[in-house]
């Protein structure tokens, strides 16, 4: 196994006295596509903020080693003008929302290729046009003139990939990049972003909420809960067999076409003012014994995958 | 990361509304500040030291201290005894008048808010129109037609703040109409005077209950500003404005004679705009930043 | 749609309805030149009672319009729509009857809730609208119906905004089933929601209809979501239902070209992710002359973009039918 490209160390992230993120540890190979799933509250969007450097308001520990970035935890503003949009950068949910609804696409495009790569406008112009069109925007040269609101969500995320792509970052973070659109464009845009990463060579982290999608689009998995990871290890290990109760009980919600009989157990994810001392999933864990209340299990690997779980499921 | 609110807002309410005024010192300086003068006003009978139109030769343009804690007027009334007994025409006239232009800013907004066609442009033109003007200007006016006394300062006042109540009013109504818990009513076949009295008039009459709290200083200083002007209450009665238009002609050797009135005055206005803005920064939802 | 009975009226009928919006043309800032939006076209759907009927299909393919015109809100441009045998709006327009039976619940539960109203008055609320029970019952009713959707009884007792997202949508089925109805219409009723909730609520959903003998109609996007809780399924592309029939039928063996990528567009487990289908929805406002689907069709032939085809029987297939020329054998997919 080569170098990891992304290397996070117990990742702690609080927001007064709760505890969103709780040591949470990854890494995350180059070329590799990573996906962080999870409930909502879970912290998988947070990871990727707090990775990015777009927290605020929060305490963040833990060390996070980036290529030759010692440490992007405590980065300071300077240091992230480096890194952010040009080896890092975002693709978001709601690409409406992310582009400035003021400008052209053209121009927002350009804008972010003079800055980050110090290209003369007239290259800056004629390498957005190339990069749309590698999005696969048809009639480029006269998209360029659109205003984001005059593009269908589907084209306003491709444009969002492009904009995220056109300074070659080595890691791209794509947060529910496309669970605001409908299912046909989503396979277009979950393909255009594998396909893009690929052929620069990039990794991706995915925040999803989708298991069946991260075992189509992604090498390796993360199961997050309530700031804790579960589970983690390669998407054909941890989902064709999940060990966690956790990773089990996401796997065997999910409804497919031709699903007969779904059996989810009650409640939903506590407050984080309620959760359990030791394992924070003990409370709605249908394994959990006194062991997994009192302490938290470490991440230790087992079966192939990493595991957090005192009380693990049983080979099938 | 946003549906995490959705499962921490009960404590975290109950939370809230317990220390807020451990939170905001300036907001429960102010409360204790504006209950103290509506106590005042309340009793002011048994507070204050002696009549406040009893006029005395002996004691004309008397500086504060000594027997007349603020002093004496022109005519020898205790300042004190008349500043106590003015706030009972100041906060009445404030609340009857913010009350009562509520009152007609809601029943207008609603109006223009729930009418279309003609009779919304004709709705919507009247409050333009009294908008247009600033409320002393506007008092001013209706002093003009009604003449002058308590009662007729109280209407003054509150017809030139029913338009800007009445167009947050009709604001409010428009967005709690486009809701969708309205047409889900309407699905149900409730009818449209139900709809609007059990779902659209709580969802309006809530922020307008804020929002009177903020006008009610502003009630007062234009209720003032008439009488400074000798068109609002009549003398003798004791009232801020007149006082401090009195003591205007004496400034350069009695200034307590407009001072200690005005001082009075700002003080309640100051104080109410504090207790003001704590209500709606504490209770409307739209500036609400955490929810 | 699939068993033919002469006695008892079908539910919902709809024939060639056509809904067509006048809005201002896009992009022209003082033109009052306005143009029509064909939001449906030529819709044919016939809901028996007892049914279950999802309808599928991508924003901007008329699902929602659809929907208004079931629960009457909107009256269709041309055709007709009958509810038990009388037009819609009629039914809707005689009284609190139609409201009683055809019960809706929203997408965005929370939206449709008033913020002011506790859970207990908000189903009270509808209680007494439909004089279902006396005054003194009504605490008892309230109470049953929570126990109903899964929720404690004293949950009456808060407001909706000290709710999860899943328990939202659980008061606002509980309304809905506060009138006794006999049809629930659903839009995107689970949607939104994390796996385990969305789980919950469509067990209870399922559960329900067992129960309470529901007729459901149920708006999604989700194909695993549609095969789970309904025996019909109804595709719909650009205002026009593409493609019907039982649903496991349907979407084992589609017919419909755009059934099929729709099909192979949803998420599974492991496969590898397919070619997704080329373009967008063109705009409802300059719609092409043949089949719709013919830009984006990769089966698409000369005739598909001159002749516009209609919803017909599949012959080779008992209660399904395609709007298309050159459907898709049923045996090799």
């Amino acid at each position: 196994m080569t170098a990891p490209l992304l290397q996070v160390q117990d990742l702690t992230l609080y927001r007064g006295s709760r505890k969103i993120l709780d040591s949470v540890s990854l890494d995350l190979a180059p070329g590799e596509t990573l996906a962080l799933v999870g409930e909502s509250g879970a912290g998988k969007s947070t990871i990727s903020a707090a990775l990015m450097g777009l927290v605020e308001g929060a305490r963040v520990e833990g060390h996070a080693r980036f290529d030759d970035v010692p440490d992007l935890i405590g980065l300071n503003e300077k240091g992230w003008s480096r890194l952010r949009g040009r080896r890092l950068s975002m693709v978001f949910q709601d690409a409406g929302a992310a582009l400035n609804p003021c400008y052209t696409v053209g121009s927002q495009l350009a804008t972010v290729l003079r800055r980050n790569m110090g290209l003369p406008r007239k290259q800056a112009h004629a390498r957005a046009v190339e990069l749309l069109e590698s999005v696969g925007i048809n009639d480029a040269r006269a998209r360029m003139q659109a205003y984001p609101h005059q593009l269908s969500g589907g084209m306003q995320q491709r444009v969002m990939v492009a904009i995220a792509l056109a300074c070659n970052p080595e890691l791209l973070f794509a947060d529910e990049p496309t669970s605001a659109l409908d299912v046909t464009i989503q396979a277009q845009i979950v393909r255009l972003i594998l396909d893009q990463t690929r052929a620069h060579g990039a990794s991706c982290i995915f925040v999803l909420h989708d298991l069946a999608l991260a075992s189509q689009a992604c090498d390796r998995i993360v199961v997050l809960y309530a700031g804790q990871v579960m589970e983690s290890g390669r998407c054909d290990v941890v989902l064709a067999d999940p060990r966690h109760p956790y990773t089990k009980l996401l796997k065997s919600c999910v409804v497919e076409i031709g699903t007969e009989n779904l059996d989810p157990p009650e409640g939903g994810v506590p407050s984080y003012d309620a959760l359990p001392q030791g394992c924070r999933f003990a409370s709605r864990c249908p394994r959990a014994q006194d062991q997994c209340w009192a302490s938290r299990p470490p991440l230790t690997e087992s079966a192939g995958r990493m595991m957090a779980c005192w009380n693990p499921e049983v080979a099938a | 990361m946003t549906d995490t609110t959705t499962h921490m807002t009960t404590p975290a309410v109950t939370r809230k509304r317990r220390n807020i005024f451990m939170r905001r010192p300036f907001f429960a300086a102010a409360c204790i500040i504006a209950i103290g003068y509506v106590l005042c006003a309340a009793f002011a009978p048994w507070i204050a030291p002696y009549d406040p139109v009893a006029q005395s030769i002996d004691a004309m343009m008397a500086p504060p201290g000594g027997a007349n804690l603020l002093g004496t007027d022109s005519y020898g009334q205790d300042i004190l005894s008349r500043i106590i007994y003015g706030s009972r025409y100041a906060l009445l006239i404030g609340f009857c008048s913010v009350l009562l232009g509520a009152a007609g800013g809601l029943i207008l907004g609603i109006a223009a808010g729930l009418a279309s066609g003609w009779v919304e442009w004709v709705l919507m033109r009247i409050i333009d129109a009294i908008l247009t003007l600033p409320s002393l200007i506007l008092a001013v006016a209706f002093i003009a037609i009604l003449g002058q006394g308590v009662d007729k300062v109280i209407i003054a006042v509150a017809l030139s703040m029913v338009g800007p109540f009445a167009w947050m009013v009709r604001a409010d109504v428009l967005q709690v109409k486009s809701q969708l818990f309205v047409e889900a009513a309407s699905l149900m076949s409730i009818p449209r005077l139900q709809v609007i009295w059990r779902h659209i008039l709580p969802n309006v009459v809530f922020p307008l209950a804020v929002q009177m709290t903020v006008r009610i200083s502003e009630a007062i200083l234009v209720s003032a500003s008439l009488s400074f002007l000798g068109i609002g209450v009549t003398p003798p009665t004791p009232d801020w404005g007149l006082m401090i238009a009195e003591g205007r002609g004496f400034v350069s050797f009695a200034p307590w004679m407009s001072g200690m009135p005005g001082l009075a005055l700002a003080l309640l206005l100051i104080a109410l705009s504090i207790v003001g803005d704590g209500v709606r920064e504490e209770f409307d939802p739209k500036l609400r930043s955490d929810r | 749609m699939t068993i033919p009975n002469d006695r008892i009226p079908p539910v919902f009928e709809l024939r060639e309805v056509e809904k067509v919006y006048q809005i201002k043309r896009p992009g022209r800032l003082f033109s009052r030149h306005k143009v029509g939006l064909h939001a449906l076209d030529g819709v044919r759907l016939t809901i028996q009672p007892g049914a279950s009927v999802a309808l599928v299909g991508e924003s901007g393919s008329g699902k929602s319009t659809l929907l208004r015109v079931l629960l009457g809100l909107t009256p269709p441009t041309q055709g007709l729509a009958y509810y038990k045998g009388r037009p819609v709006i009629a039914a809707r327009a005689e009284g609190i009857d139609f409201a009683r039976d055809v019960a809706m619940v929203y997408q965005d539960a929370r939206g449709s809730l008033d913020p002011r109203m506790t859970v207990g008055a908000i189903l009270a609320e509808a209680l007494r609208h439909f004089r279902i029970c006396t005054r003194d019952q009504e605490p008892a009713r309230i109470a049953d119906l929570l126990t109903r959707v899964g929720l404690p009884a004293e949950a009456a007792a808060g407001y909706p905004s000290a709710l999860s997202g899943g328990q939202v949508r659980r008061v606002a089925i509980a309304r809905a089933l506060a009138s006794n109805p006999t049809v629930l219409v659903a839009d995107e009723a689970v949607s939104g929601l994390d796996v385990s909730t969305q789980a919950q609520l469509l067990n209870l959903l399922r559960k329900l209809r067992a129960e309470m003998g529901l007729t459901l109609v149920f708006i999604t996007h989700d194909l695993g979501v549609a095969s789970y809780l309904c025996d019909e399924i109804a595709i719909m592309y650009l205002g026009r239902i593409v493609e019907t029939g039982p649903t496991n039928a349907v979407l084992t063996a589609p017919a419909h070209p755009y059934a099929r990528a729709l099909r192979r567009a949803a998420p599974e487990f492991f496969a590898p992710i397919t070619d997704p289908l080329p373009g967008e929805i063109p705009s409802p406002l300059d719609l092409p002359k043949g089949c719709r689907f013919a830009g984006r069709c990769t089966l698409a032939r000369d005739d598909c973009r001159a002749t516009d085809p209609a919803l017909m029987r599949l012959p080779q297939a008992q209660g399904r039918a395609a709007a298309c020329l050159h459907p898709l054998t049923l045996m090799n997919d």
